[in-house]
């Protein structure tokens, strides 16, 4: 397996990474050309036959209270790149930064420490509960593991102190997961992921699946949270609008790999990767008047089984360069200096020209 | 708070299941009969009355004040057999369920939440060879090597046998409740394994496991009784429901009721646990995890 793998010898420098860039906020947490191939497993032995490059060698950081957007549609790896930060899934190459420190060769009793200060919101409010257990023993059970209540009454005065912030009413504890809504569940979800006082949450479309009518009630209290608390968002979804709306750095990704990364309102205005710019052509806009840059993709997603040669987006890009796109890979290299608006393209959008929105 | 609020609770909804009711009145039949049988027969299981027990034509008697359920071949109390073949029964059912039970609980436990790590293989090849294994043939020979099968031994063979398919239903389960989120969070917190499988895993695979347990009675009783028919089981005199079959059935013609009377109890004990077992399944909705 490691044959399939370049250049993963070179060590880093770990303090860079955690302190470039002093005159801003400092970095929380980075990856440092991570990466997660899946094994396909074929025939009546197991033989391993190829990969999945769910991801493929991705770089973001994120800093201290602020939040990073993730978008991409599904099955670009968003979700998978998330658990590898959290090591919930084990990354085949590269490595996780956390507050200047690599955290991949920790092993389960070294991590707990970290675990307190690294938490997780996931997509589906109905898997996320133990559907066997009381609200008090789902919110309790981050409390007991890191022993934050000496006594009973502290763990039980904890939880619904929790659940007041995410705007539960007390009564709730006693109750299962089935006796409440979608949104009522991920508050729960919520209180579950405040519990052990984080400083970096990983939100995995924590709206997605959530009625409309909901949605921007959860994304005002993660909001309300994040200047209470100082929290860092790791805010992964598909929906441009929101991540816009919440993020201020935003990470575009495609077929594993981060293609264009820039502060929020940058990309949102100056897209300059032909993806972002399909992906902002697709997104639906309230204002009929509005003169509508359309930008149309054609074909599917390739499998990541077996990416394409070159840009992975190639096959689908208007702007391809026949015998450059198709060949080599591009890197995501700093548009305008030192802007922080980052694009792998060699042909990206020129800066001049109108963004799409 | 509010959705999901109407829908009944699973206790309410088994005591509503139509099927479920009769399947816990059944049950509750078999053991009240293992239970009091025993005190309104007139003899003891083995004892021949060769005086009461042999009719005018020098054939047992039928159903009579003396042998309410009739007499058999040796002209024993059928009442009493059948009631001391229930009690052996449902002994042999309910421990060997236990048994497999718990072996097959903990290997699918363990099996499904290491999928794909080599206890899973190495486990789940145990249970191939299990099950390929002649059911029959594992009988006679721990019975040849034992020179007579006793009620432990046809036990043990049960046991050991049953929780190989228990292990794979389990391990499906488990490896289902292991990809939820929930199972994710209390990783992402920093909960131990040990926790994980007893607080989360074990408690999301006790429904399924019930039901399993509940359908396993049923086939337990068929098994003995197959084994006992066959001659393979518990060795006679011993009453047991299988044998009793076996010795009725040339006497089907002129003595039916030593046909109809160990095939009645082993149908209604077969049911009863068949049907509170779906009824369980039912009342537990695998929809509602």
């Amino acid at each position: 397996m490691t044959s399939s793998l370049e250049d993963d010898s070179a060590p880093i420098d770990v303090s860079e990474l955690a302190g470039d860039e002093p005159q801003k906020r400092r970095t929380l947490v980075a990856t440092d050309r991570l990466a997660k191939y899946f094994p396909v497993e074929a025939g009546l032995f197991s033989r391993t036959t190829n990969f999945v490059r769910a991801v493929d060698g991705v770089s973001i950081k994120v800093r201290r209270g602020e939040t990073l957007g993730l978008v991409g549609e599904s099955g670009c790896g968003k979700s998978t790149l998330g658990r590898l930060i959290l090591r919930l899934v084990e990354p085949s190459y590269g490595r996780v930064v956390y507050d200047g420190r690599d955290i991949l060769h920790l092993s389960q009793s070294q991590m707990r420490p970290l675990r307190r200060r690294m938490q997780v919101i996931f997509q589906d409010p109905y898997s996320s509960l133990n559907p066997r257990m009381t609200v008090r023993e789902i919110v309790g059970e981050a409390i007991r593991i890191h022993k934050l209540a000496p006594t009973r009454r502290d763990e039980e005065a904890m939880v619904v102190d929790l659940l007041r912030k995410v705007g539960l009413r007390a009564e709730a504890r006693d109750l299962y997961p089935h006796e409440f809504s979608g949104g009522q569940r991920q508050r729960i979800g919520i209180a579950r992921a405040l519990a052990v006082q984080p400083e970096f949450i990983v939100c995995d479309e924590p709206i997605s699946a959530l009625d409309v009518s909901i949605q921007a009630q959860i994304v005002n209290l993660l909001q309300d949270l994040q200047e209470q608390l100082g929290l860092s968002y790791l805010f992964i979804s598909h929906d441009l609008k929101v991540v816009e709306h919440v993020s201020h750095r935003v990470a575009v990704m495609y077929l594993g790999k981060i293609v264009e990364q820039a502060a929020s309102r940058a990309l949102y205005e100056h897209a300059r990767h032909p993806y972002t710019r399909a992906l902002f052509a697709a997104m639906p806009v309230a204002d009929p008047g509005r003169r509508k840059l359309r930008v149309l993709l054609e074909g599917d997603v390739p499998s990541p089984i077996n990416p394409p040669t070159g840009c992975a987006f190639h096959p689908r890009c208007p702007r391809i360069v026949k015998g450059k796109c198709d060949v080599d890979t591009p890197t995501l290299d700093e548009v305008l200096g030192a802007s922080g608006h980052k694009v792998a393209c060699f042909n990206p959008h020129p800066h001049d020209q109108d963004g799409p929105s | 708070m509010q959705s999901g609020r109407g829908r009944p609770r699973p206790r309410a909804r088994f005591l509503a299941h139509r099927g479920a009711r009769v399947g816990v009145a059944l049950v509750a039949a078999v053991v009240l009969f293992a239970l009091v049988g025993p005190m309104l027969a007139s003899h003891s299981p083995l004892a021949s009355d060769f005086v009461r027990g042999i009719g005018d034509d020098q054939m047992p008697v039928g159903p009579s004040r003396h042998f309410l359920l009739g007499a058999d071949r040796l002209f024993r109390d059928e009442l009493a057999r059948l009631a001391e073949g229930a009690r052996l029964s449902l002994f042999i059912a309910l421990s060997s369920t236990a048994v497999a039970t718990t072996v097959g609980g903990v290997v699918g436990v363990l099996s499904g939440y290491y999928a794909g790590t080599w206890v899973d293989a190495l486990l789940m090849r145990i249970v191939d060879v299990g099950l390929a294994f002649p059911f029959l043939l594992l009988v006679l020979a721990i019975g040849a090597a034992l020179d007579e099968t006793s009620a432990w031994t046809i036990l043990a063979v049960l046991g050991l046998t049953g929780w190989l398919g228990t292990a794979r239903v389990v391990r499906a389960k488990t490896m289902q409740v292991k990809a939820l989120d929930f199972v994710a969070a209390s990783r992402a917190l920093g909960q131990s394994t040990w926790a994980i499988l007893l607080r989360h895993i074990v408690p999301n695979v006790a429904g399924p496991l019930l039901v399993l347990a509940t359908m396993s009675v049923a086939q337990m009783i068929v098994a003995e009784s197959v084994l006992s028919y066959l001659g393979v089981g518990i060795a006679p005199p011993t009453p047991t429901w299988g044998h009793m079959l076996f010795e009725g059935q040339d006497y089907y013609a002129s003595a039916p009721w030593l046909l109809l009377a160990p095939g009645t109890a082993i149908v209604v004990a077969v049911l009863g646990f068949n049907l509170v077992g779906e009824g369980l399944r039912d009342a537990l909705d695998p929809r509602a995890l």
